[in-house]
Protein backbone atom coordinates (compact mmCIF):
# COMPACT_ATOMS: atom_id res chain seq x y z
CA UNK A 1 0.00 0.00 0.00
CA UNK A 2 1.61 3.17 -1.09
CA UNK A 3 0.60 6.54 -2.39
CA UNK A 4 1.80 5.60 -5.86
CA UNK A 5 -0.96 3.01 -6.17
CA UNK A 6 -3.35 5.82 -6.94
CA UNK A 7 -1.40 6.55 -10.10
CA UNK A 8 -3.58 3.77 -11.45
CA UNK A 9 -6.66 5.59 -12.82
CA UNK A 10 -9.04 2.80 -11.75
CA UNK A 11 -7.79 2.86 -8.18
CA UNK A 12 -7.88 6.63 -8.19
CA UNK A 13 -11.47 6.62 -9.44
CA UNK A 14 -12.50 4.11 -6.77
CA UNK A 15 -10.84 6.07 -4.00
CA UNK A 16 -12.22 9.38 -5.18
CA UNK A 17 -15.73 7.95 -5.51
CA UNK A 18 -15.54 7.05 -1.86
CA UNK A 19 -13.84 10.28 -0.75
CA UNK A 20 -15.80 12.77 -2.80
CA UNK A 21 -19.04 12.83 -0.74
CA UNK A 22 -17.06 13.34 2.48
CA UNK A 23 -14.81 16.03 1.10
CA UNK A 24 -17.64 17.94 -0.53
CA UNK A 25 -19.85 17.65 2.57
CA UNK A 26 -16.99 18.92 4.75
CA UNK A 27 -16.43 21.83 2.41
CA UNK A 28 -20.12 22.79 2.43
CA UNK A 29 -20.36 22.53 6.21
CA UNK A 30 -17.16 24.48 6.87
CA UNK A 31 -18.08 27.19 4.37
CA UNK A 32 -21.64 27.59 5.63
CA UNK A 33 -20.68 27.65 9.30
CA UNK A 34 -17.56 29.72 8.79
CA UNK A 35 -19.13 32.32 6.54
CA UNK A 36 -22.38 32.69 8.51
CA UNK A 37 -20.42 32.90 11.74
CA UNK A 38 -18.07 35.39 10.19
CA UNK A 39 -20.70 37.52 8.50
CA UNK A 40 -23.41 37.67 11.16
CA UNK A 41 -21.95 36.75 14.52
CA UNK A 42 -18.72 38.73 14.72
CA UNK A 43 -18.52 42.37 15.78
CA UNK A 44 -17.52 45.12 13.34
CA UNK A 45 -13.91 46.19 13.46
CA UNK A 46 -13.45 49.50 15.26
CA UNK A 47 -11.60 51.04 12.34
CA UNK A 48 -12.76 49.17 9.29
CA UNK A 49 -16.41 48.70 10.23
CA UNK A 50 -18.24 45.89 8.56
CA UNK A 51 -15.90 45.85 5.55
CA UNK A 52 -13.58 43.66 7.61
CA UNK A 53 -15.89 40.74 6.90
CA UNK A 54 -14.65 40.34 3.36
CA UNK A 55 -11.57 38.78 5.00
CA UNK A 56 -13.51 35.49 5.20
CA UNK A 57 -13.47 35.25 1.43
CA UNK A 58 -10.42 37.27 0.47
CA UNK A 59 -7.79 35.58 2.64
CA UNK A 60 -8.81 31.95 1.95
CA UNK A 61 -9.09 32.64 -1.78
CA UNK A 62 -5.66 34.27 -1.89
CA UNK A 63 -4.21 31.39 0.08
CA UNK A 64 -5.69 28.81 -2.26
CA UNK A 65 -4.61 30.80 -5.33
CA UNK A 66 -0.98 30.38 -4.32
CA UNK A 67 -1.34 26.87 -2.97
CA UNK A 68 -3.07 25.58 -6.06
CA UNK A 69 -0.13 26.77 -8.17
CA UNK A 70 2.13 25.03 -5.69
CA UNK A 71 0.08 21.87 -5.99
CA UNK A 72 0.33 22.11 -9.79
CA UNK A 73 4.09 22.42 -9.46
CA UNK A 74 4.32 19.27 -7.31
CA UNK A 75 1.96 17.37 -9.63
CA UNK A 76 4.00 18.48 -12.67
CA UNK A 77 7.20 17.27 -11.06
CA UNK A 78 5.60 13.92 -10.24
CA UNK A 79 4.43 13.63 -13.84
CA UNK A 80 7.85 14.49 -15.25
CA UNK A 81 9.73 12.19 -12.91
CA UNK A 82 7.43 9.20 -12.52
CA UNK A 83 5.06 9.58 -15.50
CA UNK A 84 1.85 9.12 -13.52
CA UNK A 85 -0.99 10.23 -15.74
CA UNK A 86 -3.36 11.01 -12.87
CA UNK A 87 -0.84 13.50 -11.57
CA UNK A 88 -0.69 15.40 -14.87
CA UNK A 89 -4.46 15.43 -15.09
CA UNK A 90 -4.75 16.67 -11.50
CA UNK A 91 -2.44 19.56 -12.38
CA UNK A 92 -4.64 20.35 -15.35
CA UNK A 93 -7.76 20.18 -13.20
CA UNK A 94 -6.28 22.47 -10.55
CA UNK A 95 -5.43 25.29 -12.96
CA UNK A 96 -8.94 26.66 -13.59
CA UNK A 97 -9.70 26.46 -9.87
CA UNK A 98 -6.55 28.41 -9.08
CA UNK A 99 -7.39 30.94 -11.78
CA UNK A 100 -10.82 31.57 -10.25
CA UNK A 101 -9.34 31.80 -6.75
CA UNK A 102 -6.87 34.42 -8.01
CA UNK A 103 -9.73 36.35 -9.58
CA UNK A 104 -11.79 36.15 -6.37
CA UNK A 105 -8.85 37.42 -4.36
CA UNK A 106 -8.26 40.30 -6.79
CA UNK A 107 -11.93 41.28 -6.99
CA UNK A 108 -12.72 41.04 -3.27
CA UNK A 109 -9.52 42.97 -2.65
CA UNK A 110 -10.67 45.70 -5.02
CA UNK A 111 -14.10 45.83 -3.39
CA UNK A 112 -12.46 46.18 0.01
CA UNK A 113 -9.82 48.60 -1.21
CA UNK A 114 -12.28 51.10 -2.64
CA UNK A 115 -13.78 52.24 0.69
CA UNK A 116 -10.62 51.58 2.73
CA UNK A 117 -7.77 52.84 0.57
CA UNK A 118 -9.92 55.05 -1.64
CA UNK A 119 -8.87 53.20 -4.76
CA UNK A 120 -9.88 50.02 -6.57
CA UNK A 121 -6.38 49.23 -7.65
CA UNK A 122 -2.87 50.25 -6.72
CA UNK A 123 0.45 49.09 -8.11
CA UNK A 124 1.36 47.61 -4.80
CA UNK A 125 3.78 44.61 -4.70
CA UNK A 126 1.20 42.13 -3.42
CA UNK A 127 -1.48 43.25 -5.85
CA UNK A 128 0.93 43.25 -8.76
CA UNK A 129 2.28 39.80 -8.00
CA UNK A 130 -1.26 38.45 -7.90
CA UNK A 131 -1.89 39.99 -11.28
CA UNK A 132 1.26 38.26 -12.54
CA UNK A 133 0.08 34.96 -11.03
CA UNK A 134 -3.18 35.47 -12.90
CA UNK A 135 -1.24 35.85 -16.16
CA UNK A 136 0.68 32.67 -15.44
CA UNK A 137 -2.54 30.72 -14.93
CA UNK A 138 -3.86 32.05 -18.23
CA UNK A 139 -0.69 31.11 -20.09
CA UNK A 140 -0.69 27.63 -18.53
CA UNK A 141 -4.31 27.00 -19.48
CA UNK A 142 -3.81 28.40 -22.97
CA UNK A 143 -0.92 26.01 -23.55
CA UNK A 144 -3.02 23.03 -22.40
CA UNK A 145 -5.82 24.08 -24.73
CA UNK A 146 -3.67 24.48 -27.80
CA UNK A 147 -1.72 21.19 -27.91
CA UNK A 148 -3.53 18.18 -29.28
CA UNK A 149 -1.32 15.29 -28.20
CA UNK A 150 -2.21 14.81 -24.50
CA UNK A 151 1.22 13.50 -23.48
CA UNK A 152 3.17 16.33 -25.11
CA UNK A 153 0.69 18.78 -23.65
CA UNK A 154 1.29 17.35 -20.18
CA UNK A 155 5.07 17.48 -20.68
CA UNK A 156 5.16 21.01 -22.05
CA UNK A 157 2.77 22.45 -19.47
CA UNK A 158 4.74 20.76 -16.69
CA UNK A 159 7.95 22.43 -17.83
CA UNK A 160 6.11 25.73 -18.22
CA UNK A 161 4.80 25.33 -14.69
CA UNK A 162 8.31 24.80 -13.30
CA UNK A 163 9.84 27.70 -15.24
CA UNK A 164 6.81 29.83 -14.43
CA UNK A 165 7.21 29.11 -10.72
CA UNK A 166 10.77 30.40 -10.79
CA UNK A 167 9.70 33.53 -12.63
CA UNK A 168 6.68 34.03 -10.38
CA UNK A 169 9.00 34.09 -7.35
CA UNK A 170 11.38 36.42 -9.21
CA UNK A 171 8.52 38.76 -10.08
CA UNK A 172 7.36 38.73 -6.49
CA UNK A 173 10.75 40.04 -5.36
CA UNK A 174 11.16 42.33 -8.35
CA UNK A 175 7.96 44.22 -7.58
CA UNK A 176 9.02 44.45 -3.94
CA UNK A 177 11.63 46.72 -5.34
CA UNK A 178 9.24 49.63 -5.84
CA UNK A 179 8.07 50.22 -2.32
CA UNK A 180 6.15 48.62 0.47
CA UNK A 181 2.80 49.71 -0.92
CA UNK A 182 -0.63 49.85 0.61
CA UNK A 183 -1.35 46.23 1.44
CA UNK A 184 -0.92 45.28 5.07
CA UNK A 185 1.42 42.49 6.13
CA UNK A 186 0.38 38.88 6.29
CA UNK A 187 -2.76 38.31 8.32
CA UNK A 188 -1.78 34.77 9.13
CA UNK A 189 1.58 33.19 9.55
CA UNK A 190 2.80 30.01 11.10
CA UNK A 191 5.86 31.27 12.91
CA UNK A 192 4.72 34.58 14.33
CA UNK A 193 2.00 35.34 16.80
CA UNK A 194 -1.27 36.01 15.12
CA UNK A 195 -2.23 39.48 13.97
CA UNK A 196 -5.95 38.84 13.96
CA UNK A 197 -8.06 38.97 17.10
CA UNK A 198 -9.63 35.72 18.28
CA UNK A 199 -13.21 36.71 17.42
CA UNK A 200 -12.25 37.01 13.77
CA UNK A 201 -9.64 34.28 13.84
CA UNK A 202 -11.85 31.26 14.54
CA UNK A 203 -14.42 31.79 11.77
CA UNK A 204 -11.53 32.68 9.45
CA UNK A 205 -9.87 29.33 10.12
CA UNK A 206 -13.17 27.59 9.44
CA UNK A 207 -13.67 29.33 6.13
CA UNK A 208 -10.06 28.58 5.15
CA UNK A 209 -10.76 24.91 5.88
CA UNK A 210 -13.91 25.25 3.78
CA UNK A 211 -11.91 26.67 0.87
CA UNK A 212 -9.31 23.90 1.15
CA UNK A 213 -12.03 21.23 1.01
CA UNK A 214 -13.75 23.10 -1.81
CA UNK A 215 -10.49 23.12 -3.75
CA UNK A 216 -10.02 19.38 -3.11
CA UNK A 217 -13.58 18.67 -4.22
CA UNK A 218 -13.21 20.65 -7.43
CA UNK A 219 -9.83 19.12 -8.26
CA UNK A 220 -11.15 15.61 -7.63
CA UNK A 221 -14.17 16.23 -9.85
CA UNK A 222 -11.98 17.81 -12.51
CA UNK A 223 -9.47 14.96 -12.47
CA UNK A 224 -12.24 12.37 -12.65
CA UNK A 225 -13.83 14.02 -15.64
CA UNK A 226 -10.40 14.36 -17.32
CA UNK A 227 -9.84 10.62 -16.86
CA UNK A 228 -13.25 9.89 -18.33
CA UNK A 229 -12.69 12.25 -21.26
CA UNK A 230 -9.44 10.44 -21.91
CA UNK A 231 -11.24 7.08 -21.83
CA UNK A 232 -14.02 8.31 -24.08
CA UNK A 233 -11.54 9.56 -26.65
CA UNK A 234 -9.74 6.21 -26.61
CA UNK A 235 -13.04 4.40 -27.16
CA UNK A 236 -13.94 6.79 -29.96
CA UNK A 237 -10.56 6.26 -31.59
CA UNK A 238 -10.96 2.49 -31.34
CA UNK A 239 -14.40 2.64 -32.99
CA UNK A 240 -12.93 4.71 -35.78
CA UNK A 241 -10.35 2.02 -36.43
CA UNK A 242 -12.84 -0.84 -36.60
CA UNK B 1 28.16 26.12 -31.86
CA UNK B 2 29.94 28.88 -33.71
CA UNK B 3 28.78 27.45 -37.01
CA UNK B 4 25.16 27.43 -35.89
CA UNK B 5 25.57 30.99 -34.69
CA UNK B 6 27.18 32.21 -37.92
CA UNK B 7 24.60 30.40 -40.02
CA UNK B 8 21.73 32.01 -38.13
CA UNK B 9 23.35 35.42 -38.39
CA UNK B 10 23.84 35.01 -42.12
CA UNK B 11 20.25 33.89 -42.62
CA UNK B 12 18.97 36.82 -40.62
CA UNK B 13 21.04 39.36 -42.56
CA UNK B 14 19.97 38.16 -45.98
CA UNK B 15 16.93 39.52 -47.73
CA UNK B 16 13.73 38.32 -46.10
CA UNK B 17 15.61 37.38 -42.97
CA UNK B 18 13.83 40.01 -40.99
CA UNK B 19 16.95 41.81 -39.81
CA UNK B 20 16.15 45.48 -39.45
CA UNK B 21 12.43 44.84 -39.24
CA UNK B 22 12.62 44.73 -35.46
CA UNK B 23 14.49 48.02 -35.48
CA UNK B 24 11.95 49.61 -37.79
CA UNK B 25 9.18 48.37 -35.50
CA UNK B 26 10.97 49.84 -32.49
CA UNK B 27 11.35 53.17 -34.28
CA UNK B 28 7.71 53.36 -35.34
CA UNK B 29 6.45 52.31 -31.92
CA UNK B 30 8.48 54.99 -30.18
CA UNK B 31 7.33 57.59 -32.67
CA UNK B 32 3.72 56.56 -32.12
CA UNK B 33 3.89 57.18 -28.39
CA UNK B 34 3.92 61.00 -28.63
CA UNK B 35 1.01 60.69 -31.08
CA UNK B 36 -0.95 58.97 -28.35
CA UNK B 37 0.21 60.95 -25.36
CA UNK B 38 0.70 64.38 -26.86
CA UNK B 39 3.83 66.44 -27.38
CA UNK B 40 4.26 67.48 -23.73
CA UNK B 41 8.08 67.47 -23.43
CA UNK B 42 8.24 67.14 -19.64
CA UNK B 43 5.86 64.19 -19.59
CA UNK B 44 7.62 62.43 -22.45
CA UNK B 45 10.99 62.96 -20.87
CA UNK B 46 9.75 61.45 -17.62
CA UNK B 47 8.33 58.31 -19.22
CA UNK B 48 10.94 57.88 -21.97
CA UNK B 49 13.04 55.15 -20.23
CA UNK B 50 9.92 53.05 -19.74
CA UNK B 51 8.71 53.58 -23.30
CA UNK B 52 12.09 52.64 -24.76
CA UNK B 53 12.24 49.50 -22.65
CA UNK B 54 8.70 48.42 -23.54
CA UNK B 55 9.43 49.18 -27.20
CA UNK B 56 12.56 47.04 -27.11
CA UNK B 57 10.64 44.25 -25.39
CA UNK B 58 7.88 44.23 -27.99
CA UNK B 59 10.37 44.39 -30.85
CA UNK B 60 12.12 41.36 -29.36
CA UNK B 61 8.82 39.53 -28.95
CA UNK B 62 7.88 40.12 -32.56
CA UNK B 63 10.87 38.31 -33.96
CA UNK B 64 10.77 35.32 -31.60
CA UNK B 65 8.77 32.90 -33.71
CA UNK B 66 11.44 33.08 -36.41
CA UNK B 67 14.03 31.52 -34.11
CA UNK B 68 12.96 27.92 -34.63
CA UNK B 69 10.04 27.87 -37.05
CA UNK B 70 12.00 27.94 -40.32
CA UNK B 71 14.42 25.27 -39.15
CA UNK B 72 11.53 23.22 -37.88
CA UNK B 73 9.69 23.38 -41.18
CA UNK B 74 12.58 22.32 -43.40
CA UNK B 75 13.85 19.65 -41.00
CA UNK B 76 17.12 21.34 -40.05
CA UNK B 77 16.10 21.23 -36.43
CA UNK B 78 15.83 17.44 -36.48
CA UNK B 79 19.37 17.28 -37.76
CA UNK B 80 20.57 19.69 -35.12
CA UNK B 81 18.86 17.56 -32.48
CA UNK B 82 20.79 14.43 -33.47
CA UNK B 83 24.05 16.28 -34.14
CA UNK B 84 26.95 15.66 -31.72
CA UNK B 85 26.53 19.23 -30.46
CA UNK B 86 24.24 19.20 -27.39
CA UNK B 87 20.83 20.70 -28.07
CA UNK B 88 21.37 23.05 -25.14
CA UNK B 89 24.29 24.67 -27.01
CA UNK B 90 22.20 24.95 -30.17
CA UNK B 91 19.56 26.77 -28.16
CA UNK B 92 22.12 29.11 -26.65
CA UNK B 93 23.66 29.79 -30.07
CA UNK B 94 20.25 30.58 -31.51
CA UNK B 95 19.44 32.88 -28.62
CA UNK B 96 22.76 34.64 -29.13
CA UNK B 97 22.04 35.08 -32.84
CA UNK B 98 18.64 36.50 -31.95
CA UNK B 99 20.21 38.93 -29.52
CA UNK B 100 22.88 40.02 -31.99
CA UNK B 101 20.23 40.78 -34.60
CA UNK B 102 17.64 42.43 -32.33
CA UNK B 103 18.68 43.26 -28.76
CA UNK B 104 22.11 44.67 -29.51
CA UNK B 105 21.09 46.92 -32.46
CA UNK B 106 18.06 48.08 -30.47
CA UNK B 107 20.30 49.05 -27.59
CA UNK B 108 22.70 50.87 -29.87
CA UNK B 109 19.99 52.81 -31.67
CA UNK B 110 18.10 53.72 -28.50
CA UNK B 111 20.00 56.99 -27.80
CA UNK B 112 18.63 58.40 -31.06
CA UNK B 113 15.11 57.63 -29.97
CA UNK B 114 15.88 58.85 -26.47
CA UNK B 115 16.82 62.16 -28.06
CA UNK B 116 13.43 62.37 -29.74
CA UNK B 117 11.64 61.71 -26.48
CA UNK B 118 13.77 64.22 -24.59
CA UNK B 119 15.60 61.76 -22.33
CA UNK B 120 17.74 63.70 -19.82
CA UNK B 121 21.41 63.84 -20.78
CA UNK B 122 22.63 61.70 -17.84
CA UNK B 123 20.37 58.88 -18.95
CA UNK B 124 21.90 57.88 -22.28
CA UNK B 125 24.77 55.79 -21.04
CA UNK B 126 22.55 53.90 -18.59
CA UNK B 127 19.80 53.41 -21.14
CA UNK B 128 22.19 51.80 -23.62
CA UNK B 129 23.89 49.80 -20.90
CA UNK B 130 20.61 48.52 -19.44
CA UNK B 131 19.31 47.52 -22.87
CA UNK B 132 22.55 45.85 -23.93
CA UNK B 133 22.79 43.95 -20.65
CA UNK B 134 19.09 43.19 -20.28
CA UNK B 135 18.06 42.14 -23.78
CA UNK B 136 20.08 38.88 -23.63
CA UNK B 137 17.63 37.76 -20.94
CA UNK B 138 14.75 38.68 -23.26
CA UNK B 139 16.28 36.62 -26.07
CA UNK B 140 16.93 33.56 -23.89
CA UNK B 141 13.47 33.65 -22.28
CA UNK B 142 11.96 34.19 -25.71
CA UNK B 143 13.81 31.18 -27.07
CA UNK B 144 12.12 29.10 -24.38
CA UNK B 145 8.72 30.45 -25.44
CA UNK B 146 9.50 29.83 -29.11
CA UNK B 147 10.49 26.25 -28.29
CA UNK B 148 7.23 25.73 -26.37
CA UNK B 149 5.01 26.88 -29.24
CA UNK B 150 7.10 25.23 -31.94
CA UNK B 151 4.70 22.64 -33.28
CA UNK B 152 1.64 24.83 -33.19
CA UNK B 153 0.02 26.44 -36.14
CA UNK B 154 -0.72 30.08 -35.45
CA UNK B 155 1.29 29.92 -32.25
CA UNK B 156 2.15 33.62 -32.41
CA UNK B 157 -0.47 34.92 -30.01
CA UNK B 158 0.03 32.04 -27.62
CA UNK B 159 3.76 32.79 -27.68
CA UNK B 160 3.09 36.35 -26.49
CA UNK B 161 0.71 35.17 -23.78
CA UNK B 162 3.33 32.74 -22.50
CA UNK B 163 6.40 34.94 -22.79
CA UNK B 164 5.14 38.34 -21.63
CA UNK B 165 4.59 37.33 -17.97
CA UNK B 166 8.08 35.82 -17.99
CA UNK B 167 9.46 39.16 -19.17
CA UNK B 168 8.16 40.94 -16.05
CA UNK B 169 11.27 40.86 -13.83
CA UNK B 170 13.64 41.80 -16.67
CA UNK B 171 11.47 44.75 -17.61
CA UNK B 172 11.18 45.91 -14.00
CA UNK B 173 14.93 45.87 -13.36
CA UNK B 174 15.94 47.14 -16.80
CA UNK B 175 13.54 50.05 -16.79
CA UNK B 176 14.53 50.80 -13.20
CA UNK B 177 18.18 51.10 -14.23
CA UNK B 178 17.27 53.41 -17.13
CA UNK B 179 14.92 55.48 -14.98
CA UNK B 180 17.35 55.87 -12.11
CA UNK B 181 20.09 56.66 -14.60
CA UNK B 182 18.10 59.46 -16.16
CA UNK B 183 17.14 60.79 -12.74
CA UNK B 184 20.77 60.62 -11.67
CA UNK B 185 20.25 58.48 -8.56
CA UNK B 186 22.11 55.45 -7.29
CA UNK B 187 21.42 52.43 -9.53
CA UNK B 188 23.87 49.76 -8.49
CA UNK B 189 21.26 47.40 -7.02
CA UNK B 190 18.91 47.15 -10.02
CA UNK B 191 21.89 46.99 -12.35
CA UNK B 192 23.34 44.04 -10.46
CA UNK B 193 19.93 42.38 -10.35
CA UNK B 194 19.56 42.85 -14.11
CA UNK B 195 22.99 41.36 -14.73
CA UNK B 196 22.26 38.48 -12.39
CA UNK B 197 18.99 37.82 -14.17
CA UNK B 198 20.63 37.85 -17.61
CA UNK B 199 23.42 35.49 -16.64
CA UNK B 200 21.10 33.33 -14.57
CA UNK B 201 18.66 32.65 -17.39
CA UNK B 202 21.57 32.13 -19.79
CA UNK B 203 22.92 29.43 -17.49
CA UNK B 204 19.69 27.63 -16.66
CA UNK B 205 16.97 28.24 -19.21
CA UNK B 206 18.67 26.58 -22.24
CA UNK B 207 18.21 23.25 -20.43
CA UNK B 208 14.46 23.83 -20.18
CA UNK B 209 14.31 25.00 -23.82
CA UNK B 210 16.23 21.95 -25.03
CA UNK B 211 13.96 19.64 -23.02
CA UNK B 212 10.94 21.31 -24.57
CA UNK B 213 12.44 21.01 -28.06
CA UNK B 214 13.05 17.29 -27.55
CA UNK B 215 9.40 16.83 -26.53
CA UNK B 216 8.24 18.76 -29.57
CA UNK B 217 10.47 16.84 -31.96
CA UNK B 218 9.41 13.48 -30.52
Amino acid sequence: MSLWEYANPVKFLNLSTRALPWVSALSVICLIVGLIWGFFFTPDDYRMGSTVKIIYIHVPAALMAINSWFMMLVASLIWLIRRHHVSALAAKAAAPVGLVMTLIALITGAIWGQPMWGTWWAWDPRLTSFLILFQFYIGYLALWKSIENPDSAADLTSILCIVGSVFAVLSRYAVNFWNQGLHQGASLSLDKEKNVADVFYQPLLLSIAGFVFLFLTLVLIGTRSEIRIRRASVIAARKLLL
Amino acid sequence: MRIVLLRDLKLAMRVGGGFGLAIMFFLILVVLVPFGIGPDAALLSAISPGILWIGALLACLLSLDRIFSLDYEDGTLDHLAIAPLPLESVVLAKATAHWLTTGLPLGLISPLLGLMLGLPIEGYLWLVLSLVLGTPALSVIGTFGAALTLGLKRGGLLLSVLVLPLYGPTLIFGAEVARRGSAGIELQTPLLMLLGLSFGVMAILPFASAAVLRINLR
